[in-house]
This record gives structure tokens, sequence and C-alpha cells, in this order.
């Protein structure tokens, strides 16, 4: 195939000879099933459908299949295997910060965007690292509680 | 707090975390074919012709001809359509629904049907309306005395605009049929109102029916009255092509087509004597959109705190729904009251400010004390709380000095040049917990079970949803507390009607104050009735409470509530005057929603609902032109983030209610009552004027400045 990329998911190569104009957040849900990716609005303002690209969270909703030609992505499926998942997770239960849960993927790949990149953030660090993720139910006050707690007990995970 | 507040893991958690949790759109699509419905494009006319373009095979057209019972959505009234008949009322409502195996050429072929249209004529101003939907009085006192003696009066009109719930996930769902019977799957807040509509829109039985919660993505009222509507178009295609059929909106559609906040008008006229109110009038009215759906309930609720938590001796109260060419308002958490609230909360600050009293104080001297009388004759049976609350909220924002500090620099000229300008607001308000009057003795008559299997695991069974606020967990921390069970043998699902008792809807702040204690009782008795090794099913049904004074739905005379949760809130903005822009710096909540079941829920709720609220008075702006709402998508309809409000405060007071579990009152709609009137009365006491309207925006501030500039 002509049009054929190449990329890692979660850790596994994958070969892709679909629509290279097609959304990478339908490609994850409907050709991998990985319906942990949430579509909110395909317009990347809710941050529901954030994955890690290269190391950076992403709007999966505004990324075309053609661009991740050689990319690494990691989406909750994946990220849900690690342990510094399960830091954050413990946090989040730890403070209820999870209540309809349809941002939580994204908002944990959030959190680890914000940690991986600085592992003691501020308060205020931690509010704009996730403010490009929407949360309509929580207020915010125990998502960024929780990522605090995963900073401080998960200390030497990022 | 009681033992029973300690958190306790939420029981979604991990499947929410890790995304496998099911939501209605992770559900598999093979042999499942997608409904995508067509739409008016205009806001009232006949529908002379719907031409469809050319439909390939497998793909169908369904509209009003194939509703096999009646062609009604029973929701309050049946004058919701489940696809026109031969009008259309407002853009967005529903003419018929194409469906077939690919999304991608359903939405082809929708683009390409054209509709053939007679235009009517359309009213979108709810004062110019003549239809009225709902027409409420109640009086108590004699309001005529009070004016004739008042030494003055104040009149004032406020308005409040549209309010989307923009929950993350979009309204969805599945019906799935097979051998004559139909299930229906999704995000439903109220499975069983879903169930009474498919029965009478498909003319089946009611045994062939059974409608099941999915894993949901918010609600907040948004799903309460829209799926039965979705529901009952969606069963008529799996029945007629004997298929799963799903519809499940993108946002747009979603904003556009489901119900919102009712905007309202109310005015009001008010007689003070020697410095205290002794009367109000007040004419409510509340834009309906095109059809009746909850209006009634949700104006009922609006007109009976429309005096606030105050006791008005002399009260006269007029309430109306009416009709627009609009899509149709419905439930939003607060359920009418956070207009009335809105408008009762300003009017006590200006009459406050012009008596040249603080408005705190002035407050203060009118809140209802326990015993004394409710605004529809009723009795706070219970403490009202309000004066601590106060004072704790009162303190943690340094109220009175900043108060003061703000309020003076106002007055200075030397203020109107600077840049920055901040204020404070506060409110105080009350939410009544369930269905108004005896709606629950009446219309609900919830039933709970138990059923305990052999092991000695006993699952709960009622229909009340978890959407998010973690209702599974409480109900499992209440049964298990009652039984001294540990909480892994207390089994709760997400309800299906086949299967759980009806134990009413998910609204009006009633899981955990009327299901909840339903489940204690029940708890209870199996506890006395516990014999091992054997299966036992407990059934409860509801009581009304005997100490209430009954209610008078035709007179609205009576207690409209069992119990009372009360909030005081306070925010503290500062205001860029060169770009007109709102920072709210910091916001402070003491809530009573008696014992909290589960403390960290309970303030999730809180600080949730603030939030939401806070949203309604500085951000959310959402404005229909010639009957299209203009803001449908997250870009132009904006929600608060996390940098929004920093530093949010939220503090519980615990006043028990006698006859919820452990002393648990309604919480959910609570905090989304206060948050506005807090904001506005900040934005005020900032700019020095009154202000009458929420919500407020940067625009807004910039027509104040630019008048007080002129002014000089």
């Amino acid at each position: 195939m002509a049009n054929e990329i190449k990329f890692i998911l979660n850790g596994q190569e994958q070969v892709y000879d679909g629509n290279l104009a097609a959304r990478l957040l339908d490609v994850l849900r409907e050709k991998f099933n990985l319906t942990g990716t949430k579509s909110g609005c395909k317009e990347g303002e809710c941050g529901a459908c954030s994955v890690i690209i290269d190391g950076k969270l992403m709007n999966s909703c505004l990324i075309a299949m053609g661009r991740v030609d050689g990319s690494t992505i990691l989406t909750i499926e994946g990220y849900s295997e690690t342990e510094r998942f399960l830091a954050l997770s413990d946090a989040y239960e730890s403070v209820s910060a999870v209540q309809c849960g349809f941002c939580t993927p994204g908002m944990i790949l959030a959190s680890e965007s914000i940690l991986s990149s600085n592992p003691h953030p501020s308060e205020e660090e931690v509010r704009i690292g996730i403010s490009g993720n929407l949360c309509r139910c929580t207020g915010y006050n125990s998502i960024v509680k929780a990522i605090g707690i995963a900073a401080e007990k998960g200390s030497g995970l990022w | 707090m009681k033992p029973i507040s300690k958190s306790i893991p939420k029981r979604d958690h991990l499947t929410k975390a890790n995304g496998s949790a099911m939501y209605v759109c992770d559900y598999p699509t093979e042999d499942v074919l997608f409904g995508k419905l067509l739409r008016s494009g205009v806001p009232k006319a006949n529908i002379l012709n719907v031409k469809l373009p050319g439909l390939p095979e497998g793909y169908h057209y369904i509209d009003k001809n194939d509703v096999p019972g009646t062609n009604q959505v029973a929701i309050v009234l049946k004058d919701t359509p489940v696809f026109a008949e031969s009008t259309v009322e407002h853009i967005g409502d529903p003419i018929g629904m194409i469906v077939g195996p690919n999304e991608h050429e359903v939405n082809r072929l929708l683009n390409e049907t054209k509709i053939e249209y007679k235009e009517l004529e359309p009213v979108f101003d709810v004062k110019k309306s003549d239809v009225v939907f709902f027409d409420y009085n109640y009086e108590k006192g004699d309001i005529e005395k009070a004016f004739i003696e008042a030494d003055k009066i104040f009149e004032e009109e406020f308005e409040t605009g549209l309010q989307e719930h923009m929950y993350l996930e979009t309204n969805g769902l599945i019906a799935d049929y097979s051998n004559g019977k139909i299930h229906i799957h999704g995000s439903i807040q109220c499975p069983y109102f879903v169930h009474d509509a498919v029965v009478h829109a498909m003319g089946i039985k009611h045994e062939d029916v059974s409608v099941a919660q999915d894993t949901m993505g918010g609600g907040f009222g948004g799903k309460e009255d829209h799926p039965s509507v979705m529901a009952c178009q969606a069963a008529v295609a799996a029945y007629k092509l004997k298929k799963s059929v799903r519809i499940i909106y993108d946002r747009k559609e979603d904003v556009e087509a489901t119900s919102k906040r009712h905007p309202s008008f109310c005015h009001y006229k008010v007689a003070v004597k020697d410095n205290h109110i002794t009367g109000m009038q007040i004419n409510v009215l509340y834009d309906a959109g095109a059809y009746t759906t909850l209006s009634p309930v949700v104006l009922q609720r609006g007109i009976i705190g429309a005096c606030g938590i105050y006791n008005v001796p002399n009260l006269k109260v007029h309430g109306q729904a009416r009709k627009t060419n609009t899509v149709p308002s419905g439930a939003f958490r607060g359920f009418g009251a956070p207009q009335t609230f809105f408008a009762v909360e300003m009017m006590m600050t200006h009459i406050a400010k012009d008596l040249g009293i603080d408005p705190v104080e002035f407050k203060l001297k009118h809140v209802s004390k326990q015993g004394e009388l409710t605004s529809t004759s009723g009795k706070f049976h219970e403490p009202v709380p309000i004066p601590s609350m106060i004072d704790r909220v009162i303190k943690a924002s340094d109220y009175y000095k900043k108060k003061e500090k703000y309020e003076k620099s106002t007055r200075l000229k030397s203020t109107h040049t600077k840049r920055y300008r901040r204020g404070i607001g506060l409110s105080a308000v009350y939410h009544g917990g369930g269905f108004t009057g005896n709606g629950e003795r009446d219309l609900i008559k919830a039933v709970v079970k138990l059923k305990k299997d052999p092991i000695g695991n006993v699952e709960i069974l009622t229909a009340i949803t978890d959407m998010g606020q973690g209702i599974n967990t409480v109900f499992a921390k209440i049964v298990s507390q009652e039984l001294n069970l540990p909480i892994d043998r207390i089994i709760i699902n997400y309800p299906d009607t086949s299967k759980v008792p009806n134990s009413g809807p998910t609204v009006a702040s009633r899981s955990v104050m009327i299901v909840g204690e339903l489940l204690r009782k029940a708890a209870a008795k199996l506890k006395e009735d516990w014999i091992d090794g054997r299966e036992q099913i407990i059934e409860e049904h509801y009581k009304h409470p005997e100490f209430l004074i009954p209610f008078d739905l035709s007179t609205f005379y009576g207690d409209a509530y069992p119990s009372y949760s009360w909030a005081v809130n306070a925010v503290e903005v500062e205001i860029d005057t060169y770009t007109g822009c709102i920072d709210v710096i910091g916001a402070w909540g003491s809530f009573d929603v008696g014992t909290p079941i589960d403390e960290n829920i309970v303030i999730g709720q809180m600080e949730g609902g603030f939030l939401q609220s806070i949203g309604y008075g500085m951000m959310e702006k959402m404005t229909a032109v010639n009957g299209r709402i203009r803001n449908n998508t997250f870009s132009d309809y904006i929600i608060p983030t996390a940098v929004d409000v920093p530093n949010m405060h939220v503090m519980l007071h615990v006043e028990d209610y006698s006859h919820g579990p452990y002393g648990a009152k309604g919480a959910g709609e609570l905090p989304h009552v206060g948050g506005a009137p807090a904001v506005i009365d900040a934005i005020q006491n900032a700019l020095g004027v009154t202000l009458n309207k929420t919500p407020f925006l940067a625009e807004d501030v910039m027509d104040v400045l630019r008048r007080q500039k002129s002014n000089g």
C-alpha cells in the first residue's frame, strides 16, 4: 500500500492503511477499540480525547492519521498498565476526584503530562496544566488535590 | 462528623479511571443501525413536504406514520410529539429520522433531504407570548394592607438567561428489538420516565419494554426529560426494522436540541415599614420554549422560593410559564429555584443599600426561624442554621473588612483611574429536598428492594441512577452500616426496569433523603429477619412523614418540602476596567445537607455545583437569535476551567433531618442556587452600582463603565 503508515500504540507497532485524513480519535475508538479515549466535542476544546503522542499531551480529535506516522502513542489503556497510573489512580480515589468519569482518562493523562515535565508542580502549575481538560462535575479542587497527592506519594516515579 | 461520613473509595472509581467503563458510545456498533434526526430549520411552520434523496438499500426514513401507538412523548403532559405531526414549533424540532448501517452515509442522506415549509409567525419574546402553559397564584397575609401602610415601596425587575448543562457526555441511547420486545439502554437519568414514555408511544405492554442505564457522563437534569423523546424515536425505528438503533448526538445537536435552564423575568414590588420588609408582590415569568416538558414543576419550585429564605408576612406570588418558539426549557440542577433566588437576593441587597443598612445585617434581620411560616404557610419544622453559617463564611472570607474597603474605594475619584477594582458579595439560600408538595406520596410512591442471596450478599434494587454523583457508593454505605456487613458484601448495579422496582426518578435532591431512608429501613428489617443460608427479599414503600402540613397544589398551601438544605456563599471578584474581564479571586461556601453520608462525595457535589453556579453568574451566556441557539459549542459557550476559580473553599454545616438516613438531607441541587447572586453582588460592590441580571459578562461591565464615565 502506498499510503501505509506505522506507529507505536501502547507499546505495540501498528500498521495502518486506512484514510489518512481520519481523526486519530475515531481510529482509536473504532479500529483499535480503545474506547477509553472519549469524544466530547471534536473541536479540541474539552480534552476528553487527550492522548500522549511522543511524550506530549494532544487532543486526538485534532490529529489526522497522516500526522502520527512514526509516532509513539499512549492512550489510557496503555497508561493504566503503568506504576505511575496506579499512583495517580490511588490519589484520585483518595479524594473521590472521579465523578461522571467522562473527562477522567484525559484528565489522568494530563496529570501524567504535568508530572513528567515537572515532578513537583505548584498548585497554580497544576491548574494551568489541566486547564485544557474540561470537567463539569467536580469543580476541579479534588483533581488538583489528587495530582498534588500523587506527586508527593509517587515521588521518584516521575 | 459521624462515622458513616468517613469517605470510602467510590465504587465506580477504577473502571472510570482506566477507561474500561462502558458508556453508551462505547458499545460495539456491528449490527447496529445509526439514527440521525431530520430537524426543523425554521422556528414555526406547517410542513408541506419532505423530499428524500434516493435511499440506498438498508437505509430507511422513519416518521410519525411509523409510530405504532400514540405520536406523543409522555412527560408531565403529552404535547411533545415523537415526530412532528404537521407543524414544527422550534428550530431543531424532530420531523423524521434517517436510519442505516453507515453513519457517514446517514449524514449524507440527511444533508440531501429537503423540507418544504409554509412558515408561520413565531414568537421569541416571552413577554409577548399569549400562550400561557401554566399559571399559578398564591398568597398569605394581606399584601394590599402592607402596601398601604408602607413607608417605602421598592419595585424592580430581574432577568436570568439560558443555561446549558454541558455534561461532557452528550445524550445518547440504543434501542434493541427482540421478539416484539424493546430494550433501551443509554445515558438515562430516569429509567422509569423513559419506560412509561416508550410504552405510551409504542402502544405495547409494560412488560414488553425494559430500560437500563449505562455508565453516564453527567446529567445535571439535562438527561431527565430528553431521553424519553429519543427513546421513543429509537424504539419506533427498532420496532419497524427489527434491529438495534443507536442515537447519539454530537455536541452541536445536543446543545441545540435538548433542554436548558428556563430564562426568566421576575418582577418584585416590596413594602418596607420601619426599615423592615412587610410584604412582597412577585410576578414570575418563565420562558418554557416550544413544549411544556417539565415546566409546571420547575415553575412551582421557582415561585415557592420567590421570597427566598426570608419571613415575609404578607406575600402575593403569581407565576407563569409561557410558550415561545425556541428549544424547550427543562430541568437543570436547582430546577426553577436559581432564577427566583437570584432575584430575591439581589432585591434584598438593593433595598438594604437604599436604606443605608449593611445587606448582610438586613438579610439576617429577615431570615426565617424554626417554627415560622414558609412562603406557602407551611412550617420550618427544623432549625434554620443560616446565622451561624453566615458567621462562618464572613470570617473565612473576611467579608466585612473587604466589603467596606471596596465600597469606600468606589466612592473615591482616584479609584476610577485605577485599572483593577475589587468587590465581594454574599448570598443565603435554601433548597427543599424531595418532590414539591405531596409529589412523593401521590405521584412517586417510591419502592425499594433488598435481595439477600443464600451466601449472605445483599443486592440493592432501586431505580436511582448514579450519573457520577456517587449514589451507588452512598447507598452501599447506608445498607452496609445498617446491616453491619462489610461493604464488599453489598451489590449494586446500574438500574434496569426489568429488575428494579420504581423508586422514582433521580431528581429533586431526593435520592439520599427519600430513597436512602427507604433502604435504611429495609436494611433494618432485613437485619431483624435475617436467616442464614436462605434467599430473602425485603420491600419497602414510601410513607409520608406525619409531621407535615398537607400541601394543596391548587392553593399552594402547606409544607412544600419536608426539609430544607441551606447554603451561604461569598464570592470576591477583581474587575479589569481596561477589558471588563471579571476574575473570581475567592469563593467561600457553607453548605448544610444534614449528615454527609460520604464527606468527599458531598464536598465534590458542593464544589462542582458551586462552580456551575458561578459560571451561571459571570460566564455562561447563551443566546438564541430568531429561535436559533448561537452558542452551540464549547468554543462559544464558555464553562469554567481549572484556572477560573482557583480559590474555592467549601465548608459543611450539619443540621440533621429527623427523617433522613442518619440525618441526611437533599444535597445535589443546593450548591447551584446561591453562586450567581453572590457573584453579581460582588460585581455590583466592585462597580458601585446595582445590577439586576445574570449572567453578567465583560461586555456588561464595559457598558457600566462607559455610563459611569459619561456621567462624570
